[in-house]
């Protein structure tokens, strides 16, 4: 008997294929195309219909990376975005763990408690907890004082928002505080993956909590810390609510705060006295794309090996 | 002596968990605490709670009378519902196809859906904003649910996909004997099965297309067609002043969520704990 041809599978895949392939995959690379040409600013319309279109090569990367109109801008973004990225695994992550390996500890009790009750801020608007810091932050009301005032350091406190120099650190302790929960519920998830066996013969052997955590538990959670890295890299390098929520797209003070999401937007819709510049814009986004592609990329060779080896 | 060591353990587990819960808690106390009170209160006692002196709805009072939160409400709940719908229906016909059939490329058609899960799609604006504007779809609800849906299946694809490789072979192939059809065996016998990823999906749906602020900014910035987050913010950018009304309409945009999350927390975190998100 010969088989039928499977209409039933495309019937199934269709819809979904559609939709992702005409929405997603296809403005992503329609984006790089745009990106190669530059536009006749006549119009003040986004709508491209009001300029002429000239294909210009690579020349938009060169002036983003090297002119100066626009390498200032593209550089002090990547680099903001980068520290956000450093401190947000350098402190995310540790917290995280802790706190994962306190909640895999089976005699503690109201854990589930600790776990739903941290895990809620990573499910709020990064606008509203934006605002909510903002408001928190600023010596109007004066939240910060009152605490500090507690134990006698009221003297510390500065406009830590406003501050050229502590603005980013700020910044990204607030979406710190905001994401803390999802390294954590990861972490717990692969710590409770761990079979029990192998902690058995860890106790036998007489391996000590701390011992057992750092010689056994760790190398064995290992794939998740590098999941969670790649995860929050691409992230970061997606954010810009956060900016927006507290000051606005320009980044302010001086620029400090700006993150590639943050740029992306001035840069495609225009700030101030500048113009939109959808094909500038397109540039951005690509080359965001590009840092994206590194870190994943980063990850796969460094990790993706690595899990094989420690697979249980 | 031992059990003495492992009291104290546990008295310093407590001590951090405790601590770090209140760091967690403590700016969302504040923003729904201040905004049950009166001006004055929330400058001169922002910590304490309402009392019979202080409590005062004069900022929900307030923004009611210069915003239609409704109307927002209305928006976003719209948007979620119709996009959590076809995210659900599309992604797990696709999750099915993928599990259950083999066919040239399933693999790689796989890896192609999956894409989507680590490239934000917030990088394709410049041409999403042209698609929508060729489409006539700016500054209308459907352009922003086609955008949620896009963006939501790889992930939903994906953890519908891990689920059904685990389902019974037993359970299909008695139904194909007894002469199903792959539709009705789909429709009929594979979807209810699914009810506990699709708690899941539905989470890591519905929190991300109603807290996201890109998109509504990007395609419905006018009157009328708003979600709760972007007439908060629009709102909160006009009356920065009005402190009462500023904590009234961020625990008004923030309750929903955390109302619909303390509902699922239960079920979430369980298919997370379970390895259905590693």
């Amino acid at each position: 008997m010969k088989k039928k041809f499977p209409f039933h599978i495309i019937v199934f895949l269709f819809p979904a294929c559609f939709i992702y392939s005409i929405f997603m995959i296809y403005p992503l690379i329609d984006t790089m195309r745009v990106s190669l040409y530059t536009q006749n600013l006549l119009g003040e319309n986004m709508d491209d219909s009001s300029g002429i279109r000239v294909f210009i090569g690579l020349r938009n990367y060169y002036d983003l990376f090297f002119n100066d109109t626009w390498s200032w801008h593209f550089w002090n973004a990547l680099k903001n975005n980068l520290y956000f990225f450093l401190l947000h695994v350098s402190i995310q992550t540790p917290i995280g763990l802790l706190i994962a390996a306190f909640l895999s500890n089976k005699e503690l009790k109201l854990k589930n408690t600790y776990r739903t009750l941290i895990f809620l801020p990573a499910m709020m608007s990064i606008v509203i907890v934006g605002y909510i810091f903002n408001l928190i932050l600023s010596n109007l009301w004066g939240i910060p004082q009152t605490i500090l005032g507690v134990v006698g350091l009221e003297h510390l406190y500065q406009p830590w928002l406003g501050l050229k120099g502590s603005a980013l650190i700020t910044v990204s302790l607030i979406s710190i505080w905001q994401f803390v929960g999802i390294p954590m519920m990861l972490f717990y998830a692969a710590l409770l993956n761990i079979p029990e066996e192998i902690l058995d013969a860890a106790k036998v052997d007489g391996s000590s909590g701390l011992n057992t955590f750092w010689k056994i538990k760790f190398p064995l959670i290992l794939p998740t810390v590098g999941l969670m890295c790649v995860l929050t890299y691409v992230g970061n390098f997606n954010a810009f609510d956060l900016i927006y929520a507290i000051k606005n797209i320009y980044a302010g003070p001086e620029f400090s705060t700006d993150l590639m999401g943050t740029f992306f937007y001035r840069t495609f819709f225009g700030y101030q006295h500048q113009l939109g510049n959808p094909t500038m814009g397109a540039t951005v986004a690509s080359t965001t794309f590009g840092i994206i592609l590194v870190g994943v990329i980063i990850y796969l060779f460094a990790f993706q090996k690595r899990i094989t080896r420690y697979q249980y | 002596m031992k059990k003495i060591s492992s009291n104290l353990n546990s008295t310093i587990m407590h001590l951090v968990l405790i601590t770090y819960t209140i760091i967690c808690l403590f700016p969302v106390y504040l923003l729904v605490n201040n905004s049950f009170k009166s001006r004055r209160a929330i400058f001169k006692q922002p910590l304490s709670l309402p009392n019979e002196d202080t409590f005062s709805l004069g900022g929900y009072l307030k923004m009611f009378s210069r915003i239609d939160f409704s109307i927002y409400f209305y928006n976003s709940a719209v948007i979620t519902i119709i996009t959590l719908f076809f995210v659900l229906l599309f992604g797990a016909m696709a999750a099915w196809a993928l599990s259950e059939y083999k066919f040239k490329g399933n693999t790689m058609l796989g890896l192609y859906l999956a894409l989507g899960i680590m490239i934000p799609i917030k990088l394709g604006t410049v041409s999403i904003l042209h698609l929508m504007n060729t489409l006539n779809l700016v500054n209308s609800l459907t352009g922003l649910i086609i955008i949620y849906i896009a963006q939501s299946l790889p992930l939903a694809i994906w953890i519908l996909t891990e689920f059904m490789k685990q389902l019974s072979n037993e359970l299909k192939e008695a139904a194909r004997c007894d002469g199903v059809n792959e539709y009705q065996l789909f429709f009929y016998i594979v979807l209810p099965l699914l009810r506990p990823p699709m708690a899941t999906v539905g989470v890591f749906t519905m929190v991300p297309v109603w807290n996201d602020l890109w998109w509504p900014l990007i395609l419905a910035p006018s009157n009328g067609k708003q979600t709760v987050i972007l007439g908060m913010q629009q709102y909160i950018g006009q009356y920065v002043t009005n402190w009462n009304a500023i904590f009234a309409s961020l625990s008004l945009a923030l309750i929903p969520v955390i109302i619909f999350y303390l509902i699922f927390s239960k079920q979430l975190i369980r298919s997370i704990t379970a390895g259905a998100v590693k």
